[in-house]
């Protein structure tokens, strides 16, 4: 008897497990909800490519409209599923019920939305969908836009004052903690960033707090110092939260994210989740539950569910990587970094060319690299493959990196 | 539009018209190529979009950078002169004709 599976979201995890569950023989059905009424996209271009213009609107498409007839993918687009109804195995979307025999959560997260006190006509832009993103470039693209404040120094805030002020904007960015990507980055890179920044007249304003926003015909942000700063727009990238609310009410086990167990089953049978949302025991960190927001999470999360749905139960064990691009800084990021106790800089640093790795216990858990693609596919493959190499032929910049 | 013939990763053509400035990712991509992966979606960070260029057409190709260099060396497949990853290709009116071929893994 052929199967239904119905995937809630379509975003990478969402677009990856169909695509998966085709590829590994699954002859059931497959229908994708999305509250999103734009046709199936990547979110990471909307504050790199997207924004400045090098991609429009089909080359960030994830698959073209005939793949998801050729496969057999229904899109149910502009659909909010309202309720899961677990006992009866249905879900209840706008345009009415529909049974499940697998249902997959790739409800992904929504932004934290600042809470204080904002008075005027206009709100400040979040970024999360292309439509987000329209507006966005609309509203910085106008010459008349000179001033822009970003609340929030992480990788979105960041990407976005990148771009503002590479287009010649006065950027201002408000950072809550005392240094840029603080989460993710240790010292010394959230300095490289903030010298970068900076070299393009952002000012930054670190270790501060918005406590008040208020707009008449410009905007005036009142912080936490007692200073007040002015501008024509304000953007906020203050972090997600995962969209975890219709799985809370289905009775299934939340805390921070669905909770899963490594084949991604939730606390209920037939019942998954993947990507933004899935709280799960990553390997890589010592097997403690972790929420990781990226496409590499969403996409392996997917492949591995497609499987274990068509029978082969496979466990996740892939390496966590990331990237963010500000300026003519790539950082990629392989492994996670969090409570490392050494670590190791090798390359240019002035010249933007180089890689930090660290360890901990004597043990290789993570390297970020700047502008160094080659060592970042390296580190992938031994941090997958749990290795270390020797520190001194590390340390030593003549001898080739796939000779440590 | 430029014309572009796609050998897959099971070794079968595919011919696709293609629009101008559109990459070879892209189109492989959109046309439901099998073998073009693109984890990072076209930002040269991934290696997945690795394919051979047709002989002829090399010396027409927009320059190889630094970048693209750096990761075709962690690239799956061997590595030949005729490598190129797809993202980093735009098809101009010069590549009319191209032939693609996609390996087996990335």
């Amino acid at each position: 008897m052929k199967k239904n599976v119905i995937i809630i979201g379509a975003g990478h995890a969402g677009i990856q497990a169909a695509a998966s569950l085709r590829e590994e023989g699954f002859e059931g059905s497959i229908c994708i909800f999305s509250e999103d009424a734009d046709f199936p996209y990547q979110k990471p271009p909307l504050s790199k490519g997207y924004l400045d213009g090098s991609q429009q609107k089909n080359s960030i498409m994830f698959r073209s409209e005939a793949w998801y007839e050729n496969n057999q993918v229904e899109l149910k687009l502009g659909e909010l599923v309202e309720k899961v109804d677990v006992p009866q195995k249905t879900v209840h979307a706008t345009s009415g019920e529909y049974e499940f025999d697998f249902l997959v959560f790739a409800t992904g997260a929504y932004n934290r939305e600042l809470p204080i006190p904002i008075k005027g006509t206009d709100q400040p832009l979040y970024l999360r969908t292309m439509k987000d993103a329209d507006y966005l470039k609309q509203a910085l693209d106008q010459e008349d836009v000179q001033d822009i404040l970003v609340i929030g120094g992480g990788f979105i805030g960041l990407e976005i004052a990148a771009y503002a002020a590479k287009s010649g904007k006065k950027v201002t960015v408000v950072e809550y903690q005392p240094r840029l990507m603080q989460r993710v980055l240790p010292p010394m890179l959230s300095e490289h960033f903030a010298a970068k920044h900076q070299a393009y007249g952002v000012d930054l304003r670190m270790g501060v707090g918005v406590q008040a926003l208020h707009q008449d015909s410009r905007w005036t942000a009142s912080l936490s110092t007692g200073e007040t700063v002015t501008a024509d727009q304000v953007i906020v990238g203050i972090g997600v939260l995962p969209s975890q609310v219709l799985a809370q009410e289905a009775g299934i086990r939340c805390s921070n994210g669905i909770e899963v167990n490594k084949y991604f089953e939730t606390s209920t049978d037939g019942i998954y989740a993947i990507g933004d949302c899935a709280l799960h025991p990553n390997p890589f960190a010592k097997g403690q539950m972790v929420r990781l927001e990226s496409v590499q999470n969403a996409v392996d999360q997917a492949k591995v569910i497609a499987s274990t749905i068509c029978g082969k139960p496979t466990s996740y064990h892939q390496v966590p990587w990331f990237w963010t691009h500000q300026y003519n800084l790539k950082l990629q990021m392989a492994g996670l970094s969090e409570g490392y106790d050494q670590l190791l800089v090798r390359g240019d640093v002035e010249g933007d060319k180089f890689s930090v790795f660290y360890f901990k216990n004597n043990q290789l858990i993570a390297v970020d690299s700047i502008n160094k693609p080659a060592d970042h596919l390296q580190a992938r493959k031994w941090i997958q493959a749990s290795y270390t190499p020797d520190l001194e032929k590390l340390a030593d910049d003549s001898i080739k990196l796939n000779e440590c | 539009m430029p014309q572009i013939t796609y050998i897959d990763s099971d070794g079968n053509k595919h011919q696709v018209e293609l629009p101008l400035g559109a990459t070879i990712m892209e189109g492989a991509v959109q046309n439901d190529i099998k073998g073009i992966i693109a984890e990072c979606g076209g930002s040269c960070m991934c290696a997945t979009c690795h394919c051979y260029i047709g002989e002829e057409y090399l010396d027409k190709l927009p320059e190889m950078e630094e970048e693209e260099d750096e990761m075709l060396e962690g690239a799956v497949a061997p590595r030949t002169e005729r490598s190129r990853l797809g993202c980093q290709v735009r098809i101009s009116n010069a590549l009319d004709g191209l032939v693609v071929e996609i390996p087996q893994e990335q």
